[in-house]
């Protein structure tokens, strides 16, 4: 009951757009999505099994086991009776009110039952030796529980044992087993005489049955409900707001504390545990969030993306950083009005490569050699792209730097912009609204210009590794195109832990918290895996993974642009040198120099 | 005449009746980094809000610990949070959040007087 009025008020608190839009699915084939999509999860628990079978088989044994039995058990009960129609306790403890008498199919019901018995039994046992000796499952480390967890995490465990026991009694006093329950109800036989144990067992069984329904909405088991409608809600298309909703609600409760998502966290490496997904959203729930555990994680999204239930770890983050900061967002009231330059393509560095120097003079000779009509539009200065603001909360600050920079892009009149660093990527993609103008990674850029032949670079031999920047890669999807691009010049390296499951160098803007030395020992791991590799260079796309890499003094680090900059074949390269003097030139007249 | 400031200074006198440390406090609880400060100016140089606008981002640490908290308050709105600080910092201090501190607690010193 508790459960439904729950279920009732998450959908209430719905927008009214939402609301709309989960009606709208019901309605339409996304309804079979959303049960598939059930089916497939929330019973067979198929991405676990992907990550880890073992873990995956206790899971699904658990659940869609538990799922079988009460279905099987329903239809058994339907058919002894007779009757479309029976009495929900007559289902759950069929054996302890009917089940004397032989019935239609009664032999292979009793086998059926007994064999997902068994099959739930098998996961408990997985999973009891699981909370004891992680290590065996993959895992390195598991939640932390809490007394209400521990209570209805008891409970649970006691269900099957005590409903093997008293069906055992059952079957050793009116013979209805089948071949797990006759066996161990003849051992029953053997010990004393079942008649004694018969109610006790019963009572106990059914007092756990009830008592873990009862912990349920305390506990973390209330994501078994929650999990199905959520699985319904993102079906629908609702996302997360930029604040606190009934969503956030959902998508909180929707967690297993299985601890999957401390497996993947980087932060362990560094010795911080208090602060990763499943806290937080413990967090959340108790209401208990401090700053320095919630803006202590580098939004890296490798938790989110092994998360079985599909719960957006970062999107929540920032959405409760938000929330944290909304009393002292800035007005930067001193931003003016720069005159724009008219040009075709605008370029874009941002902060970070400004302080990667080479990245741009790299970026300038691709340029000029490719004859294209750029405006640098930060050479000299210009605010911020606003996505560290974002990550640091502040979300109505970073709005008046996306409008001074809009006003100067569109000004520009350019159809293109080129951007270099993939945190100014995101934002610009995201959060920027620049009609008739296409936001363009670099990477992206300049594998155009060499497939269009405006720039034609040569190939060697050198073996590089290439590191995908969290912000590129889990932020923005874009795996490939660097590839691609390096491909065409050298030998790529591929890696076991790359693309989505790649490290983060440690450099990161969204963990606002951490130490410099600790920051150092993240670098440290993914550098040692990389220099496992014997690359000659190690390449990425990002300026502030460049200078995190670079300060590890263990290998050579270099930018894409760089890389293809000094791959630019010698033909081309005259007519660059031609056109680079010349703004030199200009650069000189200007200054009266 | 901008850039000849420094040869009308404004007056050195530290008035140490109006020192209020908790802002400084709070910070120092939190952030322990920034007692190495060694005032070098890297962090001003680099600054991109520095770059737009008088912004001294090396001021902020001597206001912080002078515990003038008017001067801080109304600077430390300027900062953009881009990082470029951190990086270049000799000492390895974090002052994206020294910076995020003291506009925490300033915001909690005035809703709630107290931190």
């Amino acid at each position: 009951m508790v459960l439904t009025f729950r279920c009732i008020k998450w959908i209430v608190g719905l927008s009214k757009f939402d609301k709309i839009r989960l009606f709208k699915s019901i309605r339409s084939r996304r309804l079979f999505q959303s049960i598939k999509e059930t089916f497939m999860e929330a019973l067979l628990h198929r991405k676990i099994f992907r990550k880890n079978p073992v873990l995956g088989y206790m899971h699904m044994s658990l659940a869609f086991g538990w799922f079988l039995l009460i279905v099987v058990g329903h239809l058994e009960t339907m058919i002894a009776e007779h009757s479309l129609f029976v009495p929900f306790h007559k289902a759950v403890f069929f054996r302890y009110y009917e089940g004397f008498d032989e019935f239609f199919l009664s032999g292979l019901f009793s086998f059926l039952m007994d064999f997902l018995l068994l099959f739930v039994l098998s996961g408990l046992m997985f999973a009891i030796v699981k909370r004891f000796r992680k290590k065996l499952f993959g895992l390195r480390r598991t939640t932390h529980l809490k007394s209400g967890d521990k209570i209805a995490l008891t409970s649970l465990w006691l269900i099957f044992p005590l409903r093997l026991l008293a069906e055992s009694t059952s079957a050793a006093v009116y013979h209805n087993g089948g071949f797990l329950t006759s066996g161990v109800g003849a051992a029953i036989d053997f010990i004393g005489n079942p008649a004694i144990f018969y109610y006790p067992l019963w009572m106990a069984y059914s007092l756990s049955l009830g008592f873990f329904f009862v912990a349920l909405p305390n506990s973390r088991y209330m994501h078994i409900p929650t999990e199905v409608v959520f699985i319904f809600l993102r079906v629908a298309g609702i996302r997360l707001k930029k604040q606190n909703d009934s969503y956030t609600d959902v998508q909180v409760f929707s967690c297993s504390r299985c601890g999957i998502c401390l497996d993947k966290c980087q932060l362990s490496v560094a010795g911080i545990d208090d602060s990763q997904s499943v806290y937080l959203l413990k967090n959340i729930r108790n209401k208990n969030l401090s700053d320095e555990k919630l803006f202590n994680c580098l939004m890296c999204g490798r938790c989110q993306v092994d998360c079985p239930v599909g719960i957006e770890t970062i999107e929540l983050r920032t959405v409760q950083r938000i929330e944290s900061t909304r009393e002292y967002n800035s007005s930067y009231d001193y931003l003016i009005q720069e005159v724009a330059t008219k040009a075709d393509v605008v370029y874009f560095a941002g902060c970070m490569t400004h302080l990667t120097p080479r990245v741009i003079s790299s970026m300038k000779k691709i340029f000029a050699t490719a004859e294209e009509d750029v405006w640098f539009m930060d050479e000299v200065k210009a605010p911020c792209c606003g996505r560290p603001l974002m990550l640091a909360g502040q979300y109505e600050a970073a709005r008046k730097l996306i409008e001074n920079n809009s006003r100067m892009i569109l000004d520009s009149g350019a159809h293109t912009l080129v951007v270099s660093c993939p945190i100014c990527y995101k934002v610009f993609k995201e959060d920027y609204k620049l009609p008739d103008v296409e936001v363009v990674f670099h990477a992206q850029y300049i594998y155009d210009l060499i497939h269009s032949g405006k720039l034609s670079v040569d190939t060697s031999n050198q073996r590089m590794v290439y590191h995908d920047p969290c912000e590129l890669g889990r932020g923005m999807g874009m795996y490939e195109t660097p590839r691609k691009l390096l491909g065409r010049i050298g030998e790529v390296v591929h890696m076991k832990d790359e693309k989505e499951y790649a490290f983060c160098c440690g450099g990161s803007l969204g963990n606002l918290k951490i130490s410099e030395d600790k920051r150092k020992l993240l670098r440290d791991q993914a550098l040692v895996t990389y220099e496992g590799f014997s690359p000659d260079i190690l390449v990425t796309a990002c300026p502030k993974c460049k200078k995190t890499f670079a300060a590890g003094r263990k290998l050579k680090v270099f930018d894409l642009a760089e890389i293809v900059a000094g791959a630019i074949c010698v033909d081309s390269l005259s007519k660059e040198k031609e056109i680079l003097e010349k703004q030199e030139a200009d650069c000189y007249a200007v200054e009266g120099l | 005449m901008s850039q000849f400031d420094f040869l009308q200074p404004k007056s050195r006198q530290i008035e140490i009746e109006q020192f209020d440390d908790r802002i400084l406090t709070y910070v120092l609880e939190r952030e322990q980094s920034f007692l190495t400060c060694i005032s070098c100016g890297g962090c001003t140089a680099t600054c991109s809000a520095g770059n737009l606008t008088s912004f001294n981002v090396r001021k902020i640490g001597l206001s912080l610990r002078r515990g003038n908290i008017n001067d801080l308050s109304d600077e430390v709105q300027k900062c953009m949070f881009c990082g470029k600080c951190t990086l270049v910092c000799p000492r390895d201090i974090n002052i994206r959040n020294v910076v995020l501190l003291i506009k925490k607690g300033i915001a909690q010193l005035e809703t709630e007087k107290t931190l």
